[in-house]
């Protein structure tokens, strides 16, 4: 039987990283140096152009400039310089945050540049080659590399078959075959060809090769905001306007107060910019960065942000089975014996017969024979006199003749014709069994020997699809995230369900064509339901365009990490449930910051308020609960944490908040209680604590 | 019995009633607004309004509905009190002056009834009965009309349709307020409220001299003032008015009246989007907010010190000896939590804290339960913004009933929550910071400030009670609070409707294990905390300056 090709490639099985079970999102790494490296471009970033794509930081930008106005009419007035440094430290530091998301892009984007050195292309007209640069290619030239070559642009190989080295772009040493035809065509710019020679029909333009984009897309040139971030941004912008008409308009009621002079424009602004929620606006574009930098670490490139949002609403995952669910090959699980025989005997014979059976099922027969009954594995070379039957496709079937014994392996049809055509009889079990093998979604593989005794069948063995480790429980999981796995496989629906039910998937699809996967794809999304998907093929394009979230392999063909919209460089399809929790962490840190930093507030207004009003109504003292020493220095330290707070969280911004798969409502409990109910007591222990430092300060206090 | 019992038991006697009636009403509207059938006098409105009952509306055709129908009543209305002194049956009564006639006509036609005049003393007959009493009812209909296209909108998929304008209207007033309105009139009639057309009686008092008293269809009008969530009173003392409400029982009823339909809307809700859980949760957010404010207001009216207070058992100043305590706190809650605005005692006459629980219970945008469908939009809207922050942080793009909250629709709710802020704040500033509008300020101080703050919260939020004590009678305040009015009311319903024409033109997303579940008690929980914060942190400084400062004295 055994006649399956590997059609992944080499390292398609390598991990991601992800550690089966944990379930958990794992994050990058921060490095506080980076603030202080970020700093230049923090500060470039303070060009009103740039700064008023955030309506937030864009007050509190105006806010500095007029404090500064403001200090340097009366230079004599401590406090207006303090409160306008500040302010700009507050700016400074949003920008930090957002430098610092971009600088782990710029480092990846470096690498990248390095393996797009000009290139020079072999172009091949009508059979000539001439030699041109690589940014002179379009669309359509064929072009020749050869061992050593550098590709010069993205397109299909039409001609040979070449190892290359695409370390550059995915980081993986060990090279991978390019061949034309079939699914492995596609070679990207920049990767080099190691041996062979091939002819590549160029498919993109010189400046949107893949590892342009991939350029731009770390860099975080390519990065328009999404959807969900720009309804939060409207919901933060009218957050501010109510916040700006809070505070403008108390300044009439001040001054009927009496407390004109408490609530100088310098103390008004401070108001504003303590209220508004520039913790959120800080770290809101930084957010989106970092998340967009968590694929790239993982290895897979997202087209564009809208993809990564999209991966966090999906409800319905499409798996391929082989490469996903299960390990590539099939592997031996059982030796089933027919009557008269002995286990150890089958295992025995089965063993000998694989030994020359170089491809992965006839491996794990000698492997289960070792592991399961104690045969020591042997090799050829052990027994003399001894005439191999390699296996080959046209056979299907392997063995050894030694010591006047014949023993045989192989797909059913092929040993019992064997069989027969050596006199023996069929054991009427082994029909038996391997029908039962077949119902139970397993393949049987017929072991035979002609000996003293006649040709006879000694028992079956019994190949099945192996799932992966953990998939259980991943899809539990996933379940209780409420997202729906099918699992899509070409084989019949007999073995798909028990695949099915032994991985535990919701759902399959058994002799799947790409028709039906596109099928599958609207009727899903005409329930409403986003879908995720991988796929390599040409003949999965159109399935992956029609996804909402189409995770291309990278092995794959052109034509397929064009419709995708994420490319997977580690061809890992099981990334695909990294991919939607990382959506979902993206989505869950900005939520839990909005929210942390509106509750943020209540705090602010309990040193602020006193402070200005104190003196005007005595009563309002008593809102001072954190027994701020003086006004001044209520407001300097509402200020002052409103600041710091924004580098305190670069860190969870950068790495989002932690995110385990559970049910919405846990979820929303957990965040609800450390960002909500955090965010409301935080800012008054903070204050208190600023307070306290600055009642230090001769003067203040 | 001790007064602090009386109250509570009147509390839960009220809660009880409301208990027992919220479903049958709720389910009866919700049947009501989902029928294809027309009864025979609603085909006589129609044909002699001209409108089509069955044609589908899209929202721009709806809103434009609203406006022309609220235009029309602005105008008719203006016009009464105009002529009001060449038309008969109007007790010798002269015309009214423009700038009052336009602040009483907003104030209507807004639902809100904040009146710069004195019934008694200003409105005839015509006026009082065949102008305010007929807005009084197709202005609450309007409100609700709004409030079920927007839940159609939650509702519907794929369409953009939301229902008809004129069939919603007319259906409002004809199957709801009317047969309610009629069988609670004649309930208040026999607890001595009275009904009549008689003119002006000059009776004698107790400490000699002579007082006018009018007759007039007051227990009718009563009643839709109530039940519409109204307010405006026939007389000038409102429910104060022994006329109007007679005795503790009359007393409960009208609050009974003020309260079921805006609660009972929300179980309207869920039978119509399909699951009444769905409404009960925005139920208990409401009930959670009504009956945390009422406990505090009673708290904050028994408690008080000083011996005036000991010796009443309570801040009596300004309040009715038949009602006490425990029945004015409960009115005075109710009026100003929904869009109300009647009025059984002086707010301004509250301790300051309760004041502030008054003008809070307003500045949250009367919606625990709110005016009648204002109520419901303005929660649903608040609801909106509490899933888009919820949903985000349960990692999903915000959904709610099954619609995605994007950036459409948070657009328009945001513009919702920023309408009231703007008048409220916008107008007050420009009271105290103009040369003449503090003059309208009969106290001084934080209390003065609150007089003001109290007008156009009052006017903006559409809730028309007022703190006593503002001379709102003046050429700014009727026209600034008339603007507040018909904005407060009005620009809402355009984002109200945009919200509910985007809803429903969307496909519905299926719920699954990561939805948020908005039907259980946390997102209530989490409702109550967003609506209490971003309204808290909106009026936090202007409330320092007013009930704060003056109660923490």
């Amino acid at each position: 039987m055994s006649t399956a090709t590997p059609t992944r490639a080499p390292h398609s099985d390598v991990p991601s990283g992800h550690r089966p079970g944990s379930g958990r999102v794992g994050a990058g790494v921060f490095d506080p140096g980076q603030l202080v490296k970020s700093l230049p471009d923090a500060v470039r970033k303070l060009d009103p152009r740039v700064m008023v794509k955030s309506p937030v930081m864009f007050v509190v930008l105006v806010g500095s400039v007029v404090t500064t106005a403001l200090a340097i009419s009366d230079p004599g007035d401590w406090f207006g310089w303090v409160i306008a440094v500040w302010l700009w430290l507050t700016v400074i530091f949003a920008n930090l945050a957002e430098a610092v998301a971009e600088g782990r892009g710029k480092a990846q984007a470096d690498t990248l540049r390095k393996a797009k050195t000009d290139t020079v292309a072999r172009r091949l007209v009508g059979g000539r080659e001439e030699r041109v640069p690589g940014t002179e290619l379009t669309v359509g030239d064929l072009v020749v590399c050869e061992a050593g070559d550098i590709i010069p642009g993205d397109g299909d190989v039409v001609a040979g078959v070449a190892s290359v080295d695409e370390s550059a772009i995915t980081g993986e040493s060990a090279p991978v075959i390019r061949e034309s035809g079939g699914d492995r065509s596609a070679v990207t710019g920049g990767t080099k060809v190691l041996s062979d020679r091939i002819e590549i029909r160029i498919t993109t333009k010189p400046g949107e090769t893949f590892i342009d984009r991939m350029i731009a897309l770390v860099e975080g040139a390519a990065r328009q905001k999404t959807p969900n971030e720009i309804a939060l941004n409207i919901l933060l912008a009218s957050l501010t306007i109510v916040f700006m008409l809070a505070v403008v308009t108390l300044k009439p009621f001040a001054i009927y107060a009496g407390a004109d002079d408490e609530t100088s424009l310098i103390v008004l602004t401070a108001l504003l910019v303590c209220l508004i929620p520039t913790t959120i606006g800080a770290l809101l574009s930084a957010i989106g960065i970092a998340g967009m930098d968590r694929l790239v670490q993982r290895n897979v490139l997202a087209m564009s942000g809208r993809a990564v949002e999209a991966a966090g609403d999906v409800s319905t995952l499409l798996l391929d089975k082989t490469g996903t669910i299960t390990l590539g090959n099939r592997r031996a699980a059982e030796f089933v014996p027919v009557r008269g025989t002995t286990a150890a005997e089958l295992a025995d014979a089965a063993q000998l017969s694989s030994l020359a059976d170089e491809t992965p099922e006839g491996r794990s027969v000698v492997v289960l024979a070792k592991e399961k009954y104690g045969l020591r594995e042997r090799h050829q070379g052990e027994l003399s006199h001894a005439e191999w039957v390699p296996f080959t496709a046209q056979t299907r079937m392997s063995g050894v003749d030694a010591d006047g014994r014949k023993v045989r392996k192989g797909a059913t049809g092929s040993i019992l014709a064997w069989v027969r055509e050596h006199g023996g009889t069929v054991a009427d079990d082994a029909d038996r069994v391997s029908d039962r093998i077949s119902e139970a979604g397993g393949t049987p593989l017929l072991v035979a020997v002609e000996d003293d005794r006649g040709a006879r069948v000694l028992g079956v063995i019994h190949l099945k699809d192996v799932v992966k480790d953990g998939m259980r429980e991943r899809f539990t999981e996933l379940r209780r995230m409420g997202i729906r796995t099918v699992m899509i496989t070409g084989d019949n629906p007999l073995t798909a369900r028990a695949i099915a039910e032994e991985a535990g998937v919701d759902d399959f699809l058994a002799e799947a064509t790409p028709e039906d996967k596109m099928a599958l794809i609207k009727r899903e999304q005409a329930g409403g339901k986003l879908v995720a998907m991988t796929g390599d093929g040409t003949n999965d394009a159109p399935a992956l365009a029609q996804a909402d979230v189409g995770v291309a392999m990278n092995t794959g063909t052109s034509a397929a990490k064009e419709a995708g919209n994420m490319v997977d460089l580690d061809s890992n399809p099981t990334k695909l449930i990294e991919i939607v929790e990382i959506g979902k962490q993206l989505l869950i840190t900005r939520g839990a910051l909005t929210t942390f930093s509106i509750a943020n507030d209540v705090a602010k207004y309990f040193a602020i308020i006193p402070a200005m009003f104190a003196v005007a109504y005595p009563g309002l003292d008593k809102l001072n609960i954190m027994r701020l020493a003086s006004p001044e220095s209520a407001i300097l330290s509402a200020v002052i944490f409103n600041a710091l707070i924004i580098v305190a969280l670069v860190p969870l911004a950068l790495k989002g908040v932690r995110y385990r798969p559970t049910s919405a409502d846990r979820m929303l409990r957990r965040n609800l209680g450390i960002y909500g109910l955090g965010g409301l007591i935080a800012p008054f222990i903070g204050i208190k604590i600023i307070d306290l430092l600055l009642s230090l300060v001769p003067g203040i206090g | 019995m001790s007064p602090v019992l009386s109250g509570a038991v009147q509390l839960s006697a009220l809660a009880a009633a409301l208990a027992l009636v919220i479903r049958p009403l709720g389910d009866y509207m919700a049947t009501m607004y989902s029928s294809n059938r027309h009864l025979r006098v609603e085909r006589w409105i129609y044909k002699a309004i001209g409108a089509n009952p069955d044609t589908e509306m899209r929202w721009p055709a709806y809103l434009r509905g609203v406006l022309a129908f609220s235009l029309a009543s602005l105008l008719f209305l203006y016009g009464l009190q105009r002529f009001q002194g060449s038309l008969p049956g109007s007790l010798g009564f002269s015309s009214i002056d423009p700038d009052q006639a336009f602040n009483t006509a907003a104030s209507f036609v807004a639902n809100t009834n904040w009146q710069s005049y004195y019934g008694e003393q200003a409105m005839g007959h015509v006026v009082q009965t065949g102008g305010l009493a007929v807005q009084n009812f197709v202005s609450a209909a309007v409100g609700m009309a709004v409030a079920v296209a927007l839940v159609r909108g939650f509702a519907r998929t794929r369409t953009g349709e939301l229902g008809n304008f004129w069939s919603d209207l007319v259906r409002g007033v004809v199957r709801i307020l009317v047969p309610i309105a009629v069988v609670a009139a004649v309930v208040l009639v026999a607890t001595g409220a009275i009904q009549n057309f008689s003119g002006i009686h000059e009776v004698g008092q107790f400490s000699g001299g002579t007082q006018e008293w009018n007759g007039g269809a007051v227990a009718s009008q009563e009643v839709i003032k109530e039940l519409g969530t109204n307010g405006g009173g026939y007389f000038n003392a409102n429910s104060a008015h022994p006329f109007e409400n007679p005795n503790a029982f009359s007393n409960l009823l009208e609050v009974f009246l003020i309260l079921v339909i805006p609660f009972s809307l929300t179980r309207t809700f869920g039978r119509m989007v399909g699951s009444v859980k769905q409404g009960y949760a925005i139920l208990a957010t409401m009930a959670v907010i009504w009956l945390g404010f009422t406990a505090l207001m009673m708290w904050t009216e028994f408690h008080g010190g000083g011996p005036a207070f000991e010796a009443a058992g309570g801040a009596m100043e300004g309040k009715e000896d038949r009602f006490g305590i425990g029945g004015s706190a409960i009115f005075s809650v109710a009026t100003t939590l929904t869009s109300t605005g009647a009025v059984n005692s002086f707010h301004s006459s509250n301790t300051a804290f309760g004041g502030g629980i008054n003008l809070l219970g307003m500045q949250l945008g009367e919606i625990a339960p709110g005016g009648v469908g204002s109520g419901l939009y303005g929660m649903l809207i608040m609801a909106v913004i509490a899933v888009f922050l919820a949903g985000l942080m349960v990692g999903r793009t915000p959904e709610y009933l099954g619609k995605k909250i994007g950036t459409r629709e948070i657009k328009f709710a945001a513009c919702y929550i920023l309408v009231t802020p703007a008048l409220v704040l916008g107008f007050t500033a420009a009271s105290m910071a103009l040369p003449t509008p503090p003059d309208s300020m009969t106290n001084t101080g934080a209390h003065g400030f609150s007089e003001v703050l109290y007008a156009f919260t009052s006017g903006a939020n559409n809730n028309g009670s007022a703190f006593a004590g503002l001379n709102a009678d003046t050429q700014w305040f009727n026209t600034t609070v008339g603007l507040a009015m018909l904005l407060g009311r009005f620009l809402p319903m355009v984002f109200v409707l945009a919200l509910a024409g985007s809803l429903a033109e969307q496909k519905p997303v299926p719920e699954t294990a990561g939805t948020l579940r908005t039907e259980k008690p946390m997102f209530t929980g989490l409702l109550v905390g967003s609506i209490l914060i971003i309204t808290g942190l909106t009026y936090f400084p202007a409330l320092a300056l007013g009930p704060l400062a003056e109660g923490l004295a």
